[in-house]
Formats: C-alpha cells, structure tokens, sequence
C-alpha cells in the first residue's frame, strides 16, 4: 500500500469494528477527500458515518469536541494544515484542556487528521509543517509518520487513544517515499519494506521512535519526510549516522533519543518547519541538558527558513539532503559554522 | 465615479445612557403579554418571522398569564421555581461577598437573569447536555446540585470537585447535564450542535442546549455552531442570553442596534424565538417549544432572552463607569422573581409571608452550606494536593510530567 491507501485501510478498518468511530471533513464525505484518505468510506460504512462538512475548519473541530464529549471517536480531516489554525482556538482551548479542566468528567478522544509539510511546489498555504504549535500545547498528543505501515499503525492507535492527536500526514510522502533528491525521478512505495501493510488490524504504539538506521558517528533526530532525507543526507556525506524517526513528537520517546545520542556523542536535528521555535529547539534543549557530558559537539538543526514558505524558491527552502550532509560534517569536525 | 454630496463618515453605536444620564428605555418596543401566536412545532422559520423581532410574553404588569405561550403551570411547579430562583440570588449575594471578603478571588453574579437557566434547567433533564456560559449557575441550583461543592470550586479547596484548577464559578458537573465551563467565549456553542450530532447519529433521545451571551455573538463560533445546527438539523436549543452588556460594551456594538439576536437564525433557515428573559412561564413556553421541535427530530432553534445583567459583569467590575446607575431598577421588564412572586399570589398560590420565609430559608441553606464549604477551607487556607496539579493533563502522565511532579516534590 501507498501512505494513502495505508491510512484508508485504518480508517475502514477501525470504521468497520467500532460504531462510534466517524469520519469528516471539506470534500471528505461522497468524494473521498482531495487527497482521497477517506475514500468509500461513506460508500461502505453509511452517509452519517463518513460525511461532508462546511468550510469551517473551526466549526468541524468543534463538532467533532462535542462528539468526543458524548463518547464517540471521530476522525476530522483538515484539507491542508495550513489551514487549521482557525480551529486552533477549540484544539488549544477546549480539547487540549478538556480532561484537566474537568477534572476528567469529559474527555476529547479525537483525532484531527491534516496533510503537511512541503517539497511538492504548494507554496505558502499547502506547505507548512505546524507540529511546534501544537507540541507546545499541554494535552495534546503530535504524531507524524513517516512511511505506509506507521502511517496505519499510528492512526489506528491515535484513533483509540484517549486523549486529541495531531496526526499530521507528511503529503510529499503519500505516493512515494522522497528523499530530497528532487531532480531524481520519484520511486513509488511498492519498492519499499514498509509498504508491506497488512490488511487487518494492527496498532504502532504512540511514543516509541524507530531507529531506521543504526550508526556509530552522529545521531539524526527527524520525522515525515526528513527521516527519508536524512537518509540521503547521510549517505552523501558518508557518516555513519544513526537515524531516529521520532514518530511521536508528544509523548516523545525519549529513551532510545538519550541512548543513541550518549553512544555516538554527537546530535543532528532535522525538520521542514522553520528554525526558531520549531519543534528542534526543544530537541536540541532536551539533548543538552541530558547527554551534555557526552557531546563531543554543539548540536547541529537543519530547518526551514525562518521565512514564510516561498513558491519558486522551493528547493531552496526545503531541507535537502545537501544541507543535511553538510551540517553532519560540520558536528563531526567540531560544529565549526 | 460619482463624488459624495458629503463626506463618508463611520458610524460608532453608542448606548441611550451613560453613568449621570437618567435610564432611557423609549427606543424598547415590547409587546403585551399574550399579544403574540405560538405557531405549530414544525412551523417553517419563514412562517414564524415576526418572533424573531417581537417579544413573547406572558406575565402581565398585574402577574396574570395570558396568551397562547401560557404554559399553564401547576402550582408546585411555579413554586419549585420559584425557590430555586430565590436560592440562586441568595447564592450569588454570599458569594460576591465572599469575594469581598477575600475568601475567593473571583466571582460573578447572574442578577436579574435568574428565570433563564432555573427555567431551562427544569424543563430539560440531566440526561440532556447544558453547554453554559459562566452565567448558567441557576441551572445547578435548580437540579439540586449541591451547593457546598459550587462554593468548594470556588474556594478551590480541597474538596474542590475540579482539583483547583478553573478559575472559581467555571463548574463541570457532568452528572448534572451540565458541560465543563472554558473562559473562553462562544467556543462551547459549536460542541454543543457536535454533542446533538453525536446524539441523533446514535438514534438516541437527548438533546443539548447551549448558552451564549449577546456579546459573544460575535465570535466566529456562533456562525459555526448555527452552520452545523442547520446544515446536520442538529437536535438542540441555542440560546443567546441579551442582558444588554458585554462587560462595558453595550448590545449595539454587538450587533444587536440594527436588527435583534433572534433574527440571526432566519439566515441560517432556523427558527428564532424572541422572549421575553425575565418571564419565568415565557422562558419555559419557549423552551418547551424549542425541545419538543428537537426531540421530534426537526432540528434547532435560537431562542434570544431578553433581560438586563443587574450586576456587575463580575467582581472585578464597576459599570457605574460606564452605564446609569440606576439603569437596572428602570428596566422596564422588571425583576424575574418579583414577577414570579406576583403571578404566585395573584393565583392564590403564595404570599408576601412565604416569599419572606423562601427568601430567609435560601439564606440558610446558603448559609449551612457555606459553614461546611469554609470548614474546609476557602482560597489559600485549603487546596488539593499538589500532586494532583499534574494529574488528568492525559489519561496517563507521561515522562515530563512525571519528572515535574518529582521537581516539585510530590
């Protein structure tokens, strides 16, 4: 299966074994979603379980709180995450908080689904990577795949989750795992282990990172579609580095982070957003203060540009395996800039 | 283009009084009590147009019920009413001045306002779910909720049935039918139509009712939740409480100086009541009406309640900087208990003697309550332990929160 068909089996899946699981979103209903994520879901499990809504990123979000407080699970799909931040106020405001403020009467056990991040040419509004937004946020969990088979695993247990997930779906991703490399013809997902996805029910726990691969030099610290270029990157400076996919930003596994980081001793953040106050200064915090006698140089971030994400600049804008490579040989030489 | 035989200008509404002016109400058009129909259940919007800009009533000058909208109460009712009415002012007075006292830090009152939620309260069971703003208390009262945990939430003690964490008077009494209340205004609107989906998706029999005031009108939210009610024919009652203030800025810069709460709905092809808010037997015919409209599945109404906030906005306000002072004795639909207290005895029903034992009795039962909610402590002298502060954040605590909670010792 391809990313797509991977998170659409989880839903039918999840759709088919429990009746308070339901589906919506813009274009989300008939159609099948833009991106077609919910495709046939209403054909198959019924208009009221897989429908369309309004435009109304903050209206849906909040029906979907209502819900959650009644005792279903529904899954909203918000088109692009550039445009979720009008339901930012019911995200923060009232799911984050609902079970503290409550003291745990009412809970929000929903799941916002929203394709992010860039590298496809979506310019300023179809290309942004939000995650920090969200991870600051108490009582919120962030989840971001980054093949086919976490990409079902993890939506199946952030639907059953108790608590609101983020799941961000890395869009650049949905066809074909992408390394960067863009002038290189795209390879699509078949050729790939992980786009082995059983057709059944199977759950990838929220909170566990995946060491995708194992290395002696530096630590890469990445997720979506960063761990694929931070492969590429690897390889094209020949370092030896292990590469941790966090798959959760919150709860972070924060384990296998300080025991790869105290054996290589020195640390790479990787991600698309931009660099000040993304998700890697707190990477980078949490790895100095837990790993600081083992550092054998300042940790190196490859981000975005602290600038709005640019059209014809795309690539770049976009962390590229290049930037990647060169900041891997600066940490090994000492983090000279 | 054609030029302007004068200047644009912008338009700012102001409000017909400021603090010295004598009150002016002549700009109300209210109708008589009984004056207007009360229209079939599955009434079409169109057909019912003149209720969202008139004003349904009941309770005449001399307490008498009049009109189709008489909801033809029995007496035990009116009376239950009555007290609850009585016990939420009796409430609200001990703990405005709790406040002054410094036993809180916060509170706010609903006077004047007391029919709405005791009414609706009573109408709707707690099976159905309020969605309220943080003017809804009468809707615990009136559900015999027990005041001595309202008033260990407000003293965030260690009783308190939210461990400290809200801001005094924003309950959660999920048993009660009665929402978490969030600070942050109108967002509660929305989940409230979510909940009435969730309901009518699971062929179930509740309904949700949901509260918001005439400021709040013009959050984004508002639009939203009549969106959905609409679009999904959600099975619930939205409500906008007009007490003419939000904080300092009158209804007009609300929206509300050209055209009325109610008639937002129209747009929205939902029906609009228009009621009169301190009309106890109006609020609860209108109430009827808009439930029985939901649990017959033909979907929403907004019902707007007109009344007159008689308090501060809450304990950190004075609106004799920005509103007459006497503004609220001249409110031309008067006080809700007086006029449920006259309507009572003008049946035969009661008496100036039993409204007098009533009014003594609730502040007593405040009273007692009070000792037991003091004893166990008020702000600062009792709260749940620290440890709890960490708790609930998720259903498990994860690895930050267990090391924070270590940082602090607990």
């Amino acid at each position: 299966m391809n990313m797509i068909q991977a998170l659409n089996s989880a839903l039918h899946v999840k759709m088919a074994e429990d009746p308070n699981v339901l589906s919506f979103g813009e274009d989300a209903g008939y159609f099948g979603g833009v991106f077609r994520v919910t495709d046939q879901l209403q054909q198959k499990h019924g208009l009221t379980r897989s429908f369309d809504t309004p435009i109304s990123e903050c209206g849906l979000v909040a029906a979907a709180i209502g819900m959650g407080a009644y005792g279903l699970r529904p899954v909203v799909e918000i088109q692009f995450a550039d445009y979720i931040y009008p339901a930012y106020d019911q995200i923060v405001s009232e799911a984050a908080k609902m079970r503290y403020r409550s003291g745990g009467q009412f809970t929000s056990p929903i799941v916002v689904r929203s394709p992010y991040g860039g590298g496809i040419f979506g310019g300023q509004t179809h290309s942004q990577s939000p995650e920090s937004l969200f991870t600051h946020i108490a009582g919120l969990k962030v989840v971001i795949p980054s093949n086919p088979y976490d990409a079902k695993g993890l939506l199946t247990a952030s639907i059953e989750d108790g608590d609101p997930v983020i799941f961000l779906e890395p869009k650049r991703l949905y066809n074909g795992p992408f390394d960067g490399w863009h002038q290189k013809p795209v390879s699509p997902w078949k050729a790939q282990p992980s786009a082995q996805v059983p057709t059944g029910k199977y759950t990838v726990p929220i909170g566990e990172a995946a060491v995708v691969r194992e290395g002696s030099d530096v630590t890469i610290l990445c997720y979506g579609t960063m761990v694929w270029v931070s492969l590429a990157g690897a390889e094209h400076a020949g370092v030896d580095a292990e590469v941790i996919d966090l798959r959760t930003l919150v709860p972070l596994d924060i384990a296998t982070i300080e025991a790869s980081v105290k054996k290589t001793g020195r640390c790479v953040i990787v991600h698309e957003a931009p660099k000040t106050s993304g998700y890697g200064a707190e990477l980078s915090a949490l790895v100095q203060e837990r790993c600081f006698y083992h550092l054998e140089a300042p940790i190196g971030r490859v981000a975005g540009w602290d600038t709005p994400y640019p059209h014809a600049f795309e690539w770049e804008y976009f962390p590229g395996p290049e930037r990647v490579a060169a900041a891997l040989k600066a940490v090994m030489t000492g983090g000279a800039r | 283009m054609t030029r302007n035989t004068q200047p644009l200008s912008l338009r700012v509404p102001e409000p017909s009084g400021r603090p010295g002016d004598a009150p002016d109400f002549s700009h109300l058009k209210l109708d008589a009590a009984g004056a207007l129909d009360r229209p079939a259940i599955d009434a079409r919007p169109v057909q019912m147009l003149d209720l969202a800009f008139r004003l349904i009533r009941v309770l005449d000058d001399e307490g008498n019920a009049l009109g189709a909208w008489n909801p033809r109460l029995d007496a035990e009712t009116l009376k239950k009413g009555l007290k609850a009415m009585i016990l939420t002012r009796a409430f609200d007075d001990r703990m405005h001045r709790a406040h002054r006292q410094g036993k809180t830090s916060f509170y706010m009152k609903c006077t004047g306002e007391e029919a709405i939620a005791v009414a609706q309260g009573m109408i709707l069971s707690r099976e159905d779910m309020g969605f309220p703003t943080y003017r809804q208390q009468g809707l615990l009262i009136a559900r015999g909720y027990p005041l001595v945990d309202m008033m260990n939430q407000i003293y965030s003690n260690a009783s308190d049935p939210i461990k400290g964490r809200q801001l005094p008077i924003m309950y959660s009494a999920k048993d009660y039918g009665f929402f978490t209340i969030s600070g942050n205004l109108g967002t509660q609107v929305p989940q409230a139509v979510g909940w009435a989906m969730a309901s009518a998706y699971k062929g179930d029999d509740k309904i949700a009712i949901a509260w918001i005031g005439d400021g709040a009108t013009a959050e984004g939210d508002f639009h939203n939740a009549l969106t959905f009610a609409s679009v999904y024919r959600a099975p619930v009652i939205l409500n906008v409480v007009n007490n003419q203030w939000a904080i300092s800025s009158f209804q007009g810069i609300a929206g509300g100086m050209e055209t009325t709460f109610a008639s937002k709905a129209i747009g929205y092809g939902l029906p609009a009541l228009r009621v009169d808010g301190n009309d106890f037997l109006a609020v609860w015919a209108a109430t009827q009406w808009a439930e029985e409209r939901a649990r017959s599945n033909q979907g929403a109404t907004v019902i707007e309640l007109f009344t007159y906030r008689g308090a501060p906005h809450s304990t950190s306000d004075d609106p004799s900087r920005y509103r007459p002072g006497d503004e609220h004795e001249k409110w031309p639909l008067g006080d809700p208990i007086a006029r449920l207290k006259q309507h009572l005895i003008a049946l035969g029903e009661w008496s100036e003697e039993q409204q007098a034992e009533a009014e003594a009795e609730a502040v007593a039962q405040v009273r007692a309550a009070g000792k037991e909610s003091e004893a166990i402590g008020t702000l600062g002298q009792s709260r749940p332990s620290v440890k709890t502060m960490f708790e609930e954040v998720y259903a498990t605590e994860d690895w930050r929160l267990t090391e924070q909670r270590r940082e602090v010792g607990v």
